[in-house]
């Protein structure tokens, strides 16, 4: 059930997701000993942000739809937690950077290295503001740009967590790579959005959120496929994870691991381990020894 | 069945008409309107309600009806009650839940504790379970005699004399905070378990002197909240996450987390702040 991530040591490919949970070192050390093999932090930035109002979450059919709008106490405030979380998780922290310019991934990702993170993961569906509208995440060279910025910042794995909100994510990935991404986590929330019909009105008070859960599923893995086929870096499943099947299903497309979020609402914070226990017997029954040898297997069927 | 699973019924978003309001202080306003599932709330049980256009706010559930009625109370303290305060009978709100567990009943004398708007769930607590209890004592505590809610339906309920209230600035009943008239009772008086919600300040309080006379107890705590299933993150009090795990939470799992318990909460950017 180990598993090698650009250096990082994971007991079992299950992972926290980022954006959930997330803000204190004790919900870290707990998601941990529900059986995670590593755990992302929310994701943290330059200065503090209260994030958007209620309504943050709606639910859809078969997903959420949520609009945090980034809450985080900024990286100085934060980095307290890192240091708390350090001290007693046995797993990796990876902590999740975003940003509104390259300098700002570069300073907060050398922040929370400085304060023990074993590596970050970038969040990069933040709009540039020097560019107003368009995500940094959908523009490979802006993207590169950060990229590079955070490698010379910091020794430690850095991971970019892919937004699925473009014409072509292998595109993007292997802009990612080519400036030096140690990894690719796939896939970001797809764009979405509820409107209720009695009040005519959207109801999550951004108007606009981003869809998890079983709904966005197949969407992940098409990306993870697509991706495994053009880059070398391990891929990071993540997408409607709900039991051990759906996380197979990633390692078969390409993922060498996964990452749980929304199932946690449904299945509460041991699906880590009801999702790592389910995957062994697979192995067994079809004769592999590891997870890395199921890794990209359907290209190859 | 992995579909179905996420479509929590009780979390699905739907909408509603105010059916009707009632004033019961210069802050404080209660609400009814019909909702299938948060009719099935018990006692402690909270839901989250939309002002469309203006935000989503958590509430106890003061009563329910079998018809589908559902009643809340809400106290003017910010933006969002605010506007609830301005909407009038026929209005449309949106609701979730109801959310989180509830109180147990537990054979024997209960002594309930409320403090300001903290006596809704104890009020719907005590209309739900007056007639299994043994003996059930309210003690209430507000600031002044407005802010003393539904004493009247307490003292029918309870009878005159199990009802007692405190003001701080001694407009009705004693003139002390809610815990001083608690010694004295659990002094005299044997009670099995006690029932408390209000100011987390005054519930740890109480939560000392239940654990001085080896009381049962439980109190319902309140935190920011956002999704309310359990993923944000924003009403953690130590390892437990108030939407799922609470608000009711019993004096052992209090003492897990008595760094917090009375002291500190987590603000909306999720950063420990005091109460």
């Amino acid at each position: 059930m180990n598993v090698d991530l650009a250096g990082l040591r994971l007991a079992n490919p299950t992972m926290l997701a980022s954006g959930v949970l997330g803000y204190t070192a004790e919900t870290l050390e707990n998601i941990a000993e529900n059986g995670a093999g590593a755990v992302v932090t929310k994701s943290v930035g330059l200065k503090p942000r209260d994030g958007y109002a209620n309504p943050t979450v709606v639910q859809a059919s078969c997903g959420l739809i949520n609009a945090m709008g980034l809450p985080n106490s900024g990286i100085d405030e934060f980095a307290k937690e890192i240091r708390s979380a350090k001290k007693v998780l046995q797993v990796p922290l990876i902590v999740s950077v975003y940003g509104f310019a390259e300098e700002e991934y570069a300073t907060v990702a050398r922040k929370a290295v400085e304060a023990g993170a074993d590596a970050v993961e970038l969040n990069v569906s933040c709009p540039h503001v020097k560019e107003t509208g368009s995500e940094i995440g959908q523009n490979p060279e802006i993207l590169a740009k950060v990229v590079m910025k955070v490698k010379t910042a910091v020794a430690k794995p850095v991971f970019v967590k892919l937004s699925p909100n473009v014409t072509d994510i292998v595109y993007i990935a292997e802009a990612a790579v080519k400036a030096g991404a140690d990894g690719l986590t796939a896939i970001n929330t797809v764009r979405a959005m509820a409107i209720d019909t009695e009040t005519t009105m959207p109801i999550l008070s951004n108007k606009r959120g981003g869809l998890s859960g079983p709904a966005v599923k197949p969407v992940a893995i098409r990306c993870v496929y697509d991706i495994y086929e053009r880059v070398k870096v391990p891929i990071i499943g993540c997408g409607g994870i709900t039991d051990w099947r759906d996380a197979v299903e990633f390692f078969l497309a390409g993922a060498s691991a996964i990452q749980i979020g929304t199932a946690i609402a449904l299945k509460r914070c041991n699906v880590f381990k009801t999702v790592a226990r389910g995957i062994e017997p697979y192995l067994k029954k079809k004769g592999f020894e590891s997870v890395n040898e199921i890794v990209g297997l359907s290209h190859r069927s | 069945m992995r579909l179905s699973a996420y479509r929590i019924a009780a979390n699905k978003h739907r909408t509603t008409q105010i059916l009707d309001i009632t004033t019961q202080s210069a802050t404080v306003k209660t609400y009814t309107f019909k909702d299938k599932e948060c009719a099935k709330a018990l006692p402690g049980q909270f839901l989250m309600l939309w002002i469309p256009g203006i935000d989503e706010i958590p509430l106890s559930v003061l009563d329910v009806k079998e018809d589908g009625t559902v009643f809340i109370v809400v106290k003017k303290v910010g933006e969002a009650t605010e506007a609830l305060h301005k909407m009038k009978a026929g209005e449309i709100v949106g609701v979730r839940g109801p959310f989180g567990n509830s109180f147990t009943l537990k054979k024997g004398n209960a002594l309930l504790v409320g403090g300001g708007t903290g006596i809704t769930p104890l009020l719907f607590l005590t209309k739900k379970y007056a007639s299994k209890a043994n003996r059930l004592v309210f003690v209430m505590g507000a600031k002044t005699r407005d802010d003393l809610l539904f004493v009247d339906d307490l003292e029918k309920i309870c009878g005159k004399g199990n009802l007692i209230a405190t003001t701080d600035d001694g407009s009705y009943g004693m003139k002390c905070l809610a815990t001083t008239p608690l010694e004295v009772l659990l002094a005299k008086e044997k009670f099995d378990t006690i029932y408390t919600c209000g100011p987390e300040r005054m519930m740890l309080q109480v939560l000392n002197l239940a654990e001085k006379h080896g009381i049962a107890f439980e109190a319902s705590l309140e935190r920011f909240m956002k999704c309310t299933i359990g993923l944000c993150g924003n009403c953690m009090i130590g390892k437990y996450r108030v939407c799922i795990d609470g608000p009711v939470f019993t004096s052992n799992q209090l003492k897990e987390v008595k760094a917090e318990f009375g002291f500190s909460k987590l603000d909306f950017r999720g950063r420990k702040i005091p109460l």
